[in-house]
């Protein structure tokens, strides 16, 4: 992994003294998780007068933290939960916006905003969708104002959703933790009361068997090895000819190796019969194998372009089509943990925003924000969920081959100054693979670091 | 198949790096390297991490004496339970399936419930040592008790002394090659350059279309960012090898038959296979390939030119079949392995011919014939390439996925080896 040499000099004494007086980012060292680490460092402030409020505040006492309703003016804050789940026009918003801007300059470093609604979608009154789509506006620009690797995100509730159920709770967990280091300005929607929470939260994925594609470098290899720190059991896939890295991947995770070539028409049923046979199960699925082929448009050729729509998108459908159905697919089924099966693919900010010479790449990476909204249904059926993450600036081999200038602007070109790394993704996929994400299911998730790309 | 009272020894599953020419892709590999990274592979392949194993065997017949334990100290440089046992294997080029077989023996006993067999060579890390004249002088000064005398010793050190000794590739007895050897016998038999040249390119054919349709994908893994064999060539024709010139028995004029594409080329590599006792396999959730049924090892009598170097598996296998009660018309199919094409071919004629099977190997008839098509079916070492103690896993690997899903079904192995020694084997699908 490339060395970001400046955040490293920006968060020295006397870096840190420069860059403030000429006016440069200021990247902080993120807060990033860590196995028994606590989950805020300092007290948390619960705005509002709500349902969610009550709710929320609840369950953050449950888990031992300080939660408070005020806070003297010179308190440390570690997060700020700001909840507008009753707001029914926009002149509402004032009272919670105002004591949350008055908080600001009191968070701690890596301090958290988090804003609670309802989903905007879910109501024809002009005035009450008004009001939700504002909070996603505020939230948004809360989260370009945080400094010292602070974050804003929202938890976007469905209409008649309970706010006690666990799908809340895992989100305001994941938002309020290290794991969401480089993730700001995002929401995640939690739709249903599926899902459970875990008994031991340093262990979700206890008990749980995991593929990951694409496993033997970067991001792929974060992803196992998170997914095993998380208590999964994990099944390493990459292309034979990766053979040697999957296998210290697969050693160093106590996973097994499985090389297969995902294109091939059979991939689905032989991670399938890997999973009968080495481990009788198969929960989570992670979709993380991909190809970049870039060149424009006008200069594009048949195999740059149909070699990345097959890796990239053809072969998770045709996966997807062999996991759904499947019986080993649907731990609902089994019993357990009562917890349904998770999917969770890799798509990128170039599938938002688009990328000049990535218009093979950006068509898969949108085909799989596709895919996932629409396979939902069929998971529900079987009280599981798809979900796909995009990452934005990750520091991996792949943009460390980026020429220098062009990688020091795209690295800072974020709210948080710097570029995530494969871990931060990582997290991200393993919560939304967890039994607390049950009730988030559909959606594209960024770990961008609110990357002004793509916005 | 098996005989009563004792269990299966059951082939679970294998794991080899790309066999790679001598001076190649490995050329800064030891042999250390190659067979701890096989065994790595084999570990994440079957998810063996902190197992402790029964016992794992495995040699090199090329092996510096540094590398006294090679085996035990490769299984630490895995992620094994390092309280896993293990010891080194030397039976030239057998050395691999006298691992296997002797570590099958141990299982069906009942002595361990689980092992790992297999071998490694490299040609370009070979031991190269110094002269017995100087090694004779230095041991004389290691001996002096006083500078004077070590000093004499040391004194007797002349510049020829100085010259590396490479390890001899030639027959101790016979000063003979092993190409020189077998072309003495493929004469005899009368193989044909066009017969040789057909095995060696089948073998790369069978290699080739092995690799394109998946089938090595849990079978070999990359090492060195070699993925293939790269000995193999899948373009290969008649034609280019019928422009070869003759590399052994040139004295033979016209009747030289065997090229530098008909004979194997010295080869780097590594290979490991995974045996266990049923009841080890299924608590383990691991597959059942095949089951290790038996194996016989052989000699002959070749100083004296009563038999050829490498026709020792002629006699091993028809002990072997005659306590198996089995004919060749039994086995679905055949890997024998391809020290060179003549050896091949000259073994199926000595099974199927009526008189060297009653003359030879005292038997009432042939051993039958042998379908050419079950032969060597994903190819052998002409196109593989033959590291040499690495080749018995190579093998029973192989073969063992190839019998899986057809219960019953037998596999015939035949292994030649220096010394005019050599292994066959039987296994069956499960």
């Amino acid at each position: 992994m490339p060395k970001d040499i400046y955040t490293d000099f920006a968060n020295t004494g006397f870096g840190r003294k420069l860059t403030k007086n000429l006016g440069l980012p200021q990247p902080a060292r993120l807060r990033r998780h860590r196995p028994g680490q606590a989950l805020t460092r300092g007290p948390v402030v619960v705005l509002g007068a709500t349902e969610a409020a009550a709710a929320l505040a609840e369950r953050m006492l449950g888990w031992g933290l300080d939660v408070r309703r005020h806070i003297g003016p010179r308190e440390k804050v570690a997060a700020v939960v700001a909840c507008f789940d009753s707001v029914s026009t926009p002149a509402q918003l004032s009272e919670v916006v105002l004591e949350l801007g008055s908080l600001l300059k009191q968070l701690m470093p890596s301090g958290r905003v988090i804003t609670v609604f309802r989903d905007p979608t879910g109501t024809r009154d002009p005035a009450v969708r008004a009001a939700r789509s504002a909070v996603q506006g505020l939230t948004r620009s809360t989260a370009h104002e945080m400094r010292a690797g602070g974050t804003a995100n929202g938890i976007v509730l469905a209409d008649s959703l309970d706010a006690s159920a666990p799908g809340a709770a895992g989100a305001l967990r994941f938002l309020l933790s290290g794991r969401s280091a480089f993730v700001s300005g995002q929401f995640i929607s939690v739709d249903t009361v599926n899902g459970a929470l875990p008994q031991d939260w340093d262990q979700p994925l206890r008990d749980q068997v995991a593929v990951v594609t694409g496993a033997a470098r970067g991001i792929g290899a974060a992803i196992a090895r998170v997914l095993r720190r998380d208590g999964a059991s994990v099944i390493l896939v990459d292309i034979p000819a990766a053979g040697e890295q999957l296998a210290a991947v697969a050693n160093e995770v106590s996973g097994t190796a499985l090389q297969l070539d995902i294109t091939a028409q059979d991939a689905g049923e032989r991670i399938l019969a890997h999973a009968a046979q080495h481990y009788g199960r198969l929960d989570i699925v992670v979709h993380n194998a991909g190809i970049t082929r870039d060149k424009l448009l006008a200069n594009m050729d048949d195999s740059r372009w149909n070699s990345v729509i097959a890796v990239n998108i053809e072969s998770q459908l045709r996966m997807n089509r062999a996991f759904l159905a499947s019986e080993l697919f649907n731990s609902d089924a089994h019993g357990g943990s009562g917890m349904g099966p998770r999917i969770v693919s890799l798509a990128s900010t170039s599938g938002i925003a688009g990328n000049r010479g990535q218009t093979n790449y950006a068509a898969s990476k949108a085909g799989v924000m596709g895919m996932v909204a629409a396979t939902s249904a069929q998971m529900a059926s079987r009280h599981g969920t798809i979900n796909a993450v995009a990452p934005g600036f990750i520091e991996t081999e792949m943009t460390a081959k980026i020429p220098f200038a062009t990688r020091e602007v795209a690295r800072r070109l974020n709210s948080l100054n710097q570029g995530g790394l494969p871990v931060d993704v990582a997290e991200t996929i393993a919560f939304l693979a967890s039994p607390q994400a049950g009730g988030t299911s559909g959606l594209t998730l960024r770990v961008c670091g609110q990357n002004l790309v793509g916005a | 198949m098996s005989a009563q009272n004792v269990r299966d020894a059951v082939i679970i599953g294998g794991n080899r790096i790309p066999f790679a020419r001598a001076h190649s892709a490995y050329a800064t590999a030891g042999n250390q390297d190659m067979l701890t990274s096989t065994l790595n592979g084999l570990v994440a392949r079957f998810g063996l991490q902190g197992q402790q194993l029964g016992t794992v065997a495995a040699g090199a017949v090329m092996k510096h004496s540094k590398n006294f334990n090679l085996t035990r100290e490769s299984v630490l440089g895995t992620p094994l339970d390092p309280k896993t046992p293990a010891f080194d294997v030397q039976m030239a080029c057998a050395t691999g399936m006298e691992a296997i077989g002797s570590l099958a023996n141990k299982i069906k006993l009942g002595q361990i419930d689980s092992a790992i067999g297999g071998g490694v060579d490299s040609i370009s890390d070979a031991p190269i040592v110094v002269t017995d004249e100087l090694r004779g002088i230095l041991m004389e000064a290691n001996r002096a008790k006083t500078l004077s005398q070590r000093l004499k010793a040391l004194s007797k050190i002349r510049p020829a002394h100085l010259a590396p000794q490479a390890p001899g590739v030639n027959e101790p007895r016979t000063g003979l090659s092993m190409g020189e050897h077998m072309a003495i016998t493929a004469h005899a038999w009368g193989i044909t350059r066009a017969e040789q040249d057909e095995l060696a390119l089948a073998s790369h054919k069978n290699l080739a279309a092995a690799y394109d349709r998946g089938f090595f994908d849990d079978l070999v893994t990359p090492f060195k960012g070699l993925s293939r064999d790269n000995n193999m060539r899948a373009d290969s024709t008649m034609e280019k090898l019928g422009k070869l010139s003759p590399a052994f028995g040139r004295d033979l004029g016209e009747d030289a038959t065997m090229t530098a594409a008909n004979s194997t080329a010295l080869t780097d590599g590594a290979s490991a296979v995974l045996l266990g006792s049923e009841e080890w396999a299924d608590a383990h959730d691991l597959p059942k390939l095949a089951n290790f049924i038996d194996y016989e090892e052989g000699a002959v009598d070749f100083v004296d030119g009563a038999e050829g170097l490498l026709m020792a598996p002629a006699y091993a296998a028809a002990r072997m079949l005659k306590r198996n009660n089995l004919s060749f018309e039994d086995f679905e199919y055949l890997e024998i392995h391809e020290a060179f094409a003549s050896t091949v071919l000259a073994q199926i004629k000595a099974w199927e011919s009526e008189e060297f099977c009653k003359n030879k190997l005292g038997l009432d008839s042939s051993l039958g014939t042998i379908d050419r098509s079950r032969l060597n079916v994903n190819g052998s070492s002409l196109a593989a390439g033959h590291p040499f103690a690495a080749t018995g896993g190579r093998i029973v690997a192989s073969l063992a996925k190839e019998l899986h899903g057809k219960p019953g079904k037998l596999g015939f192995i035949s292994v030649c080896a220096a010394g005019g020694q050599g292994i066959t084997a039987i296994i069956e699908g499960r």
